[in-house]
């Protein structure tokens, strides 16, 4: 069986995240940048197939700028068994519609059984591109799975719902996406992280991949035409409870005509 | 005035979602609305009156036996028919688990233009242009689509209005649905009881608690306050993994963004990821023991002390108040 994981490389949501003002697009460039939660918690899901199945290939697949490649570095470290990183300058400024076709152009000739994407990323908060990429390649989608059994002809899992969830299953070849109670993530050992520096990771452009970038410019897309930043909020007022802070607490809430 | 097409969601009982309402309101700023639906053969009748309330100005019916079997695969059918056939300006879908994954199929058939997460959408010059709030409400970002059908999943929640009503057209189509490249339903298991409470999204006043609450029998705390202030209830992320609260209730970056007049937290440290949904709250309270807690930053009223002497103090003054 052959998994690929879609990893996207994120800012790190423990601190600020910026957009630049000048373009609206996000800063890469300064803050910590890592692998999103949720794309490890995929590469979990895979990583737990291959432990008990021997055979089972694990690839990692991103797009993204030149410092992704830590990204991959540490899927590869957690146990996956190569990278492939599409990289190109004409992608910059892609949105999810160009994302998902490129992402799809990689994975079309790779002969993998299963496609494993996180449900929504932390920057962007869009969740489509993995059903976008099912789509391109004419596959099913199961998306948002709290968790997925994985088998040699078929994916099936319970599905986040809106008030509640049901089970759904596909046949393979397919593409699904996890949700943030799938699999927590191991950690890198430090053998992982010694070995992961010999694993192979290719980097691709558009014109490897086959993708005309002027075909592409033909897919609509959504660009960002302003970003304004917010004021931070302050603090307020901050009491000790002395044993009567809940009838204070009434008495602002009254106050504020909020109760 | 071009046509706006609007995909409504049908609970696996039948109910329309209650994304409906927001979505039609938003489509009738930006031209015709039209209701496009998914149903078993003969089910859609029922829904003409409720969707004209709404301010639908046509329906548009798929009907195929592949609902509630084949997962999204008839929404997405009877949406790409429905866009065929009515050359629409826009395309709008709840920002809904089944919602952004018919969207984003859509976007891929129509080579149309995708808008992920839109809080706002108005149309300048025939453009359609949305708003959204990024990292939390930390700046405000419009969008537009450069080529191609605009196809835009709005947060839940985020609309208030809503369109006047109209006597809908109703069309009905019968859909074929490719079993092949869909994956298939099992097992509907959505909770049988609604409960009384505001949801959570959209909802005026939330009572959210963390794992300060300590159990899921103590976490009932939480539901005593917010059933005093009549708000819907919310959790931070550990508070659901430690199984107090079903998912559907956690606030924050990989939950539901909130935005009331009143947010009131218990036991929450204030991580980032959790004042991520909850920060741009009209008012904040805050009850923590620890006074260091990240909550206190962004709290309009802090009180440093424990969730289980002040809440239920709390509790009794506002019944105090209302007899
Ligand atoms: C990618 C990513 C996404 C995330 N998404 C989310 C998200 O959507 N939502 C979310 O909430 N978190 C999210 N998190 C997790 C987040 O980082 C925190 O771990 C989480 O919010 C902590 O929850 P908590 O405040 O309930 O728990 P803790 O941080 O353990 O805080 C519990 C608090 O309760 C207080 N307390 C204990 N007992 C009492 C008492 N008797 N009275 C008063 N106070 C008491 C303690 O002082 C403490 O401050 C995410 C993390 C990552 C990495
Ligand atoms: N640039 C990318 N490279 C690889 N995978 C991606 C990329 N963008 C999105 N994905 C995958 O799609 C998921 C959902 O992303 P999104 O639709 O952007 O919210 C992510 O968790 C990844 O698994």
């Amino acid at each position: 069986m052959k998994i690929v994981v879609l990893v996207k490389q994120v800012p790190d949501t423990e601190w600020e995240r910026k957009l630049e003002p000048a373009t609206g697009l996000l800063d890469r460039l300064t803050g910590e940048n890592v692998a999103d939660e949720i794309n490890e918690r995929a590469l979990e899901v895979a990583l737990r197939y291959k432990d008990s199945h021997k055979g089972t290939e694990v690839v990692v697949l991103s797009m993204g700028p030149a410092s992704t490649t830590k990204a991959l570095r540490k899927a590869l470290s957690m146990g996956a068994d190569s990278a492939v990183h599409i990289l190109d300058d004409a992608l910059a400024g892609a949105d999810v519609g160009w994302t998902a076709e490129v992402l799809a152009a990689a994975l079309k000739d790779s002969s993998f059984d299963l496609v494993i994407a996180g449900n929504e990323s932390t920057d962007g908060r869009g969740g489509v591109v993995p059903a976008m990429v099912a789509e391109h390649l004419g596959l099913p989608f199961l998306g948002s799975l709290n968790s997925a059994e994985i088998s040699e002809q078929s994916v099936s899992g319970e599905r986040r719902g809106e008030v509640g969830t049901l089970t759904a299953h596909a046949s393979l070849p397919a593409v699904v996406s996890v949700t943030e109670r799938s699999a927590e993530a191991r950690f890198a050992n430090f053998k992982g992280i010694m070995m992961a520096k010999r694993k192979p990771l290719a980097t691709v452009s558009l014109r490897d991949l086959g993708v005309d970038p002027a075909a592409l410019a033909g897919t609509g897309r959504s660009v960002v035409m302003t970003a304004s930043q917010r004021p931070a909020r302050t603090a307020g007022k901050k009491i000790i409870d002395e044993g009567n802070a809940g009838i204070e607490l009434a008495e602002f809430l009254v106050a504020g005509r909020l109760i | 005035m071009s046509n706006v097409l609007v995909f409504i969601e049908i609970s696996s009982t039948g109910k329309i979602s209650n994304t409906a309402p927001a979505l039609l309101a938003a489509a009738a700023k930006l031209g015709t609305p039209v209701a496009v639906v998914a149903t078993a053969p003969g089910a859609g009748a029922g829904l003409t009156d409720e969707l004209g309330a709404l301010g639908a100005a046509r329906i548009y019916v798929g009907e195929s036996d592949a609902v509630g079997t084949l997962l999204v695969s008839p929404q997405l059918e009877a949406l790409s028919a429905a866009a065929a056939a009515l050359e629409p300006a826009a395309v709008l879908v709840s920002n809904s688990v089944d919602g952004r994954e018919v969207a984003a199929r859509l976007a891929v058939r129509t080579r149309g233009g995708l808008i992920a997460d839109a809080v706002d959408v108005r149309s300048d010059d025939g453009k359609i242009i949305a708003t959204h709030s990024a990292f939390g409400g930390a700046y405000t970002v419009e969008s537009t689509v450069e080529a191609g059908l605009p196809i835009l999943t709005i947060r839940q929640g985020a609309i208030e209005d809503q369109a006047s009503p109209a006597a809908p057209e109703v069309t009905t189509v019968s859909l074929a649905v490719d079993a092949h490249n869909s994956a298939v339903i099992d097992e509907v298991n959505d909770p049988v009881v609604d409960s009384e409470r505001p949801e959570l999204r959209g909802a005026a006043k939330v009572v959210s608690g963390g794992r300060g609450l300590g159990s899921k029998e103590k976490f009932v705390l939480v539901e005593q306050l917010a059933d005093a202030l009549g708000a819907a209830v919310g959790a931070s992320r550990a508070a659901v993994d430690a199984g107090y609260v079903p998912q559907t209730s956690q606030v924050g970056q990989t939950g539901v963004t909130v935005s009331p007049q009143l947010y009131v937290a218990l036991g929450i440290s204030g991580a980032i990821q959790h004042r991520a949904g909850m920060q741009t709250a009209k008012t904040i309270v805050a009850i923590n023991k620890d006074a260091d807690a990240p909550i206190f930053d962004v709290a309009d009223f802090g009180i440093v002390g424990d969730v289980f002497t002040v809440v239920p103090q709390l509790i009794d003054a506002i019944e105090a108040r209302a007899n």
